[in-house]
């Protein structure tokens, strides 16, 4: 069976003045269909750069990057730019939702670049934003809503052309823990529901969702295993109680 | 992407700087007003040139008879009587381009009126005169065929003569004497005032051609019906060169001049004149659009800046656009789109202001404007055209960006 990701000794350099950065010095990594994967590490070890290569938004230096098979490290920047379009849901640490635009039409910004009818893209984003639990605040503006509201829009916003692949760069880097796990337990859900998906994250209590952890250092894999997830739904109930005992101050 | 979410994006940018956006939009509005307003001014002023030199004549020609050669003394144009009464007729009927052809001789008599009396100019005319030259009469009537044909003795007087011979009194149906012949008056002149050399046009005698000839100027000039003058009119339109032209054929023709040979008469028109003018106003016109055009320029150079700072202060959403599919291509369309926008937006308000504007220079000033509505689409082009080329290299910039670095800009 292929795999959905498939890289083959994918390395990244850069130039910066006149030294030569190492970003990634070789990866071999498979991922399949519905897997939920944490890749680790600490700032520099390559995991920016090796989740920018997943998504198509940069193309490696040397190696090989096989996305459902087909090759597409070395496509010209239009192919990329619809293999983002369809195939690759993005979410970052700082939502990067547009001001002063509704929840709604966020999440249509991927569906514009399709080329759909009005009508259609109005209907999938309303139908995404309810997925995420938004369905009261689809004319909200990103200033109205609160941090976890926003890295839901976010999510719609990735799944809304339904892709193959949804890449988180920090997801919950930007919320406080309480939000954090309400974020992981909404990736959990689409997890279950068949969806691949990787998350880039410093924090091991993040990582602990994931079902699969890669830890990265100095652009080389050194660890790879699978994780006994957390279950984040179990996670909230346990905060709830927790937030019960603790009310009282001590 | 479609254009019409394109233009909705644009619509949405602009909307949300809207301090921003209207600033910018005020240089191509003042821009544009001022280029409609400077053309249309000086097509007013050309007009009215124009109309000026027309109420002279410019579509005036004025037909003289050669020099001659007198035992070596060449004398001045005009000595050689060789122009005649039949060859005023034969431009009139054989030049298609001429409305009148009038024939006239000149001369100066005492005139005498009861009491008073006074020296003016007598010219012999037909009413071909009258139409060549747009002249009527206050009062009074024109001369009759029978009064032409049978040198009726017949006079119509300008205004300067009228008061000069009769004062407050009617002039009409008086009797004045001219060159000690009897003569009726049968009408005034309107007032034409000073010629162009500072002549009073108004002191003068009008008599039929016949009457001239026949009773006052003598007989020489009678038999062969010899004139001074040829005063012709074209045709509202016509080319005047053509006009010369054929003129001038027809009477080499009639005269048996030899080809080699020169002219035996002398054409003169105004239309050098009305040429000059009408190319110093034209000249105008332009220098006022080409220093109008500098601020619709400057108004581009401020779109430039502005869109450049938009690309910076939206990079993200570069970034981000890019990263949910957004191609190079989408990009250029969409920040070129929004220059055009609002410099179409900016370049339609400055028709509104350059016609107001126009419009309220006529009524203060009492100058005529002209709005051309070429001049109204040639700005409104022109300001698109600003906004795609000052809007094109800030879109190229945002366009080649790359997604991971527009995604990390702070």
């Amino acid at each position: 069976m292929t795999h959905l990701i498939d890289t083959r000794n994918l390395s990244k350099q850069y130039v910066m003045g006149t030294n030569r950065v190492h970003a990634l010095r070789g990866v071999s990594i498979a991922i399949d269909e519905g897997e939920f994967v944490a890749i680790m590490g600490a700032s520099g070890s390559g995991k920016s750069t090796f989740m920018n290569l997943l998504g198509c938004l940069d193309v490696p230096s040397s190696g090989d990057y096989l996305l459902a098979g087909e090759e597409v490290s070395h496509l010209p920047g239009d192919a990329l730019a619809a293999i983002r379009n369809k195939r690759v849901g993005f979410v970052f640490q700082q939502f990067n939702l547009l001001p002063r635009t509704s929840a709604r039409e966020n999440v249509e910004l991927p569906l514009l670049y399709s080329g759909l009818p009005a009508a259609e893209r109005k209907q999938r984003a309303l139908q995404r934003l309810a997925e995420v639990g938004l369905a009261e605040r689809v004319d909200h503006t990103p200033a109205e809503l609160s941090g976890g509201q926003q890295q839901r829009v976010a999510i719609a916003r990735g799944l809304v052309n339904n892709p193959s692949l949804i890449l988180a760069d920090e997801p919950t880097g930007a919320l406080d823990s309480r939000t954090s796990v309400e974020i992981m337990a909404l990736l959990q859900t689409l997890s279950r529901q068949r969806m691949t998906i990787v998350i880039v994250t410093h924090e091991r209590d993040i990582a602990a969702f994931a079902s699969r952890i890669i830890t990265f250092r100095d652009g080389l894999v050194i660890s790879d295993a699978a994780n006994v997830a957390l279950d984040a739904q179990a996670e909230l109930a346990r905060l709830d109680a927790g937030h019960h005992v603790h009310g009282v101050p001590a | 992407m479609n254009l019409l979410a394109t233009l909705r994006i644009a619509f949405n940018a602009l909307r949300l700087n809207k301090m921003r956006s209207s600033l910018t939009m005020l240089g191509i509005i003042i821009g544009v007003g001022a280029v409609i307003t400077m053309i249309a001014v000086g097509a007013g002023a050309q007009a009215r040139v124009q109309e000026q030199i027309k109420s002279l004549g410019s579509n005036l020609m004025i037909i003289l008879p050669g020099s001659t050669t007198a035992s070596g003394v060449r004398l001045g144009a005009g000595a050689n009587q060789n122009l005649t009464e039949d060859d005023a007729s034969a431009i009139a009927r054989e030049v298609p381009e001429v409305q009148a052809a009038a024939p006239s001789n000149r001369g100066t008599g005492q005139v005498i009126a009861g009491n008073n009396n006074w020296s003016t100019q007598i010219y012999g005319v037909t009413p071909d005169y009258f139409e060549v030259r747009e002249w009527s009469l206050a009062s009074g009537r024109m001369f009759e065929s029978a009064e032409l044909n049978g040198s009726a003795k017949v006079a119509l007087i300008g205004q300067t003569v009228a008061t000069q011979l009769f004062g407050d009194q009617d002039p009409l149906d008086q009797s004045i004497r001219i060159r000690k012949v009897p003569f009726t008056v049968i009408g005034v002149l309107d007032k034409k005032g000073q010629s162009m050399m500072g002549q009073d046009q108004d002191d003068v005698i009008m008599v039929p051609i016949s009457t001239a000839r026949n009773r006052l100027f003598g007989n020489t000039q009678g038999k062969l019906r010899r004139v001074g003058t040829i005063q012709v009119k074209v045709l509202e339109g016509a080319s005047m060169k053509d006009a010369e032209d054929k003129i001038r054929e027809l009477l080499r023709q009639r005269q048996r001049t030899q080809a080699g040979q020169d002219d035996a008469f002398t054409v003169r028109n105004l239309t050098e004149i009305l040429q000059t003018q009408e190319d110093s106003s034209r000249v105008m016109t332009l220098l006022l659009a080409a220093v109008a055009s500098v601020s619709l320029l400057v108004g581009g150079i401020g779109i430039m800046n502005i869109m450049l700072v938009s690309v910076t202060e939206r990079t993200r959403e570069i970034g981000l656009r890019m990263a949910v599919g957004a191609r190079s291509r989408d990009i250029l369309t969409q920040f070129l789109v929004e220059a055009v926008t609002l410099s179409l937006i900016g370049g339609f308000l400055g028709v509104l202001l350059g016609v107001g504007a126009s419009l309220l220079i006529a009524h203060l000033a009492g100058w005529a404007t002209r709005l051309s509505p070429e001049s109204i689409l040639l700005a409104f082009g022109f300001s698109a055209a600003i906004g795609i080329f000052f809007g094109f290299y800030p879109a190229r910039k945002a366009s080649r960006m790359l997604p991971i670095e527009a995604l990390r800009y702070e």
